[in-house]
């Protein structure tokens, strides 16, 4: 395991509280109607999301899926823009044209989420292939979720990656459900197990609540990547807390009694709470890391406030280059 | 100018983007050993060199057969830094990346809020007319023309073909190209130097007074035929090619109608929502009070593609087929119904 500096396993800690934090206001804005539709969260996966961005460098690119609040956060996106959006708002970080669902910072190498499962994938695969072409030394990286890993698009785009080497990472966040469906009943395999057909590393991360864990895994994958040796899959092993959507109230236990519970006491923000405690962190540098990310939060919910809904005439903006060929 | 085929054209035009721009790639299934013809020397096909030894297997790159891969990854190269140029070879192998068509090349820059450009051109063949049966001679334009976002074109000659890929491939948006096979060996005398012709210009491919056909794609050589042929029965025609369906040329539609009050559309497409329908559409909502007599589509009806060559041929407009409607307009009363020419 790498030695970390003390600023970058606060920075861990912090992206964790803020990703958190964002998507637990995001749920009771939902539920007030102050975000309109719904919002897909990401609390109980910190971990997953926190160690998988900061193994990426600034300029590198990521592609993400319908529960991408965490990601452009893990990768240092600013919260007002990114809460804007969620809210519909001229200021949002896509001028309200995206919503949770397709949220973007190009910033931040952030290209996008994608509402329809899988469908992401080949862009940061195309990413990877500039990346290559250009001989930037840029890297890129997909993440899907254990539903995801059953759409054919994610096969076409790994043999491709492993055929040209290209700079790439899989990250398949298996949170065990796809919506109600549990991964096992609708997977045969494991799903780390099939980077073998393609020729490339596999890996499964099992501790995927312990950030470190997942961090040390994709920064070898980032380091095979960028040395030019291909593309890599890494699974890594999570849980959702929340339901697949806020206020979605399913009728049916598709959950296991006592599951969510046993979930929650490895819960990746109090583990590394502990070890960084074990690190010599003090309480007050912890409980400031929280209180930051709260004020962050409470900051983005109120730069929203403030900010308009855009106004009709930017409706056709952006449909195309021009404004003439948007009829 | 030199003669050059359709064919040629395209691969000239290719030739200057990949020459002009480091960025502009070339990916696809066969394109290094030239299989569709438009990669490779040969004065019929590609003039001029071998497009996998002049720039190497980082810029034109062979491709698995995965084609809902191939159009993702062209979108995300587009926007990271590519301007990738992709041949899908046959037109009916685009419905295998609908997903990544509909959902993200065509939605990425407005849903991202104009984040993302799209500086990518997806080529494709029409193979219809050539006994390849019903899975390789679709005509699929129409439904792109309905997924906004994405921009159309359909060269008719090889000055349109070339000019309007050097277009394609400077444009940050994404465009779809559809070449009609039964326009490949078409020769004309090409600028061998560097043009562009602007997206979203019709082009006149006759003057007339008394008619106005707007034609499509293969329907242009026939169309003109059509009109030559009424020539001579003192009916004159005027032929209208859009050459772009997304921008279409909305302007250029609407005053030949209005100068000549009678409107016949033709295309190898499908009947039901084919641009011929929007076109007849666009028409009647604008400039009713100018037609003297009802609009005929001249389209393929509304049916699969069937082998046999004695069935095949019946199915596209032909020049005897688009004279057929002209005659009708012309010698109709103003605004009687009319039955529908196939
Ligand atoms: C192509 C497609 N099919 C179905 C859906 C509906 N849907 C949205 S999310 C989801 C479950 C996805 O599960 P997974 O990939 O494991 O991601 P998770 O929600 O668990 O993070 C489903 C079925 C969709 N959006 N797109
Ligand atoms: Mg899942």
């Amino acid at each position: 395991m790498a030695e970390l500096a003390h600023d970058t396993l606060r920075e861990m800690q912090l992206r964790m509280l803020r990703i958190r934090a964002f998507d637990e206001r995001a749920s009771k804005m939902v539920k007030r109607g102050h975000i309109p539709g719904t919002v897909h969260t990401s609390i109980g996966q910190e971990a997953q999301v926190v160690g998988a961005t900061m193994a990426l460098g600034a300029g590198d690119y990521m592609s993400g899926n319908h529960r991408s609040h965490g990601h452009p956060i893990g990768k240092g996106s600013p919260l007002g823009p990114l809460m804007a959006e969620l809210a519909g708002k001229a200021t949002g970080v896509c001028k309200g044209k995206g919503g949770s669902l397709h949220l973007a910072d190009f910033a931040v190498g952030s290209l996008g989420e994608s509402g329809i499962v899988g469908s992401s994938i080949p862009i940061a695969n195309g990413a990877a292939l500039s990346s290559k072409v250009l001989n930037n030394g840029k890297v890129a990286l997909a993440f899907f979720g254990d539903g995801a890993a059953n759409q054919g698009v994610l096969y076409e785009s790994m043999n491709m990656a492993g055929v040209w080497d290209l700079p790439m990472i899989f990250l398949c966040e298996n949170n065990q459900y796809a919506l109600s469906t549990p991964a096992h009943t609708v997977t045969s395999g494991v799903i780390s197990q099939r980077a073998a057909g393609f020729g490339m590393p596999g890996i499964r991360v099992e501790e995927g609540q312990d950030v470190l864990a997942v961090y040390d895994a994709v920064s070898e994958a980032v380091a095979r990547a960028r040395a030019g040796d291909g593309p890599t899959l890494v699974e890594v092993m999570t849980y959702r807390y929340n339901e697949h959507s806020e206020g979605l109230r399913l009728g049916t236990d598709y959950r296991d009694a006592g599951e969510r519970e046993a979930w929650l006491k490895k819960d990746p923000i109090i583990l590394f709470r502990h070890y960084l405690a074990s690190q010599g962190f003090s309480d007050d540098e912890l409980d400031g890391l929280q209180a930051t990310a709260l004020a962050e939060v409470d900051a983005a919910v109120a730069f929203s406030d403030a900010s308009p809904y855009p106004d009709l005439s930017v409706a056709f903006d952006d449909l195309y280059t021009d404004k003439e060929s948007a009829a | 100018m030199t003669v050059m085929s359709y064919l040629g054209a395209i691969g000239a035009a290719q030739r200057e983007a990949m020459d002009a721009d480091e960025r502009v790639i070339i990916i696809g299934e066969d394109v290094e050993a030239n299989v569709y013809g438009t990669t490779g020397g040969g004065k019929s096909r590609s003039d001029k060199g071998d497009f996998l030894q002049r720039y190497g297997k980082n810029r034109i790159r062979n491709t698995p057969i995965s084609e809902e891969g191939i159009v993702g990854a062209a979108a995300g190269a587009a926007m990271t830094g590519l301007r990738p140029i992709v041949d899908l070879s046959y037109s009916s192998f685009l419905y295998m990346a609908m997903d990544q068509f509909v959902n993200q090349v065509a939605k990425n820059r407005y849903m991202f809020g104009g984040q993302a450009s799209m500086p990518v051109v997806f080529r494709s063949a029409m193979f219809y007319g050539l006994n390849t049966g019903a899975h390789h001679s679709d005509r699929p334009y129409p439904m792109f023309m309905n997924v906004p976002g994405l921009k159309i074109i359909a060269p008719a000659t090889p000055s349109d073909a070339k000019g309007l890929l050097r277009s394609a491939v400077d444009s940050d948006d994404p465009i779809l190209s559809f070449e009609a096979c039964l326009l490949w060996s078409a020769k004309e005398d090409v600028d061998e130097n560097e043009f562009w012709i602007p997206l979203g210009v019709a082009r006149t491919a006759r003057e007339g007074t008394d008619v106005t056909v707007v034609a499509i794609s293969s329907s242009v050589p026939e169309a003109v035929a059509a009109a030559e042929e009424l020539a001579q029965e003192g009916v004159s025609v005027e032929v209208i090619d859009p050459r772009t369906l997304v921008p279409l040329d909305r302007d250029a539609i609407l005053r030949s109608v209005a100068k000549t009050g009678r409107l016949v559309v033709a295309e190898p497409a499908h009947r039901t929502c084919g641009a011929a329908a929007e076109i007849s559409a666009l028409v009647a909502e604008e400039i009713f009070d100018s037609l003297k007599a009802p609009i005929i589509r001249v389209t393929a009806p509304d049916m699969q593609i069937p082998f046999s060559p004695s069935l095949e041929k019946q199915m596209y407009p032909t020049k005897a087929t688009i004279a057929a409607a002209i005659r009708r307009v012309v010698d109709l009363p103003a605004l009687q119904p009319v039955a529908a020419a196939v």
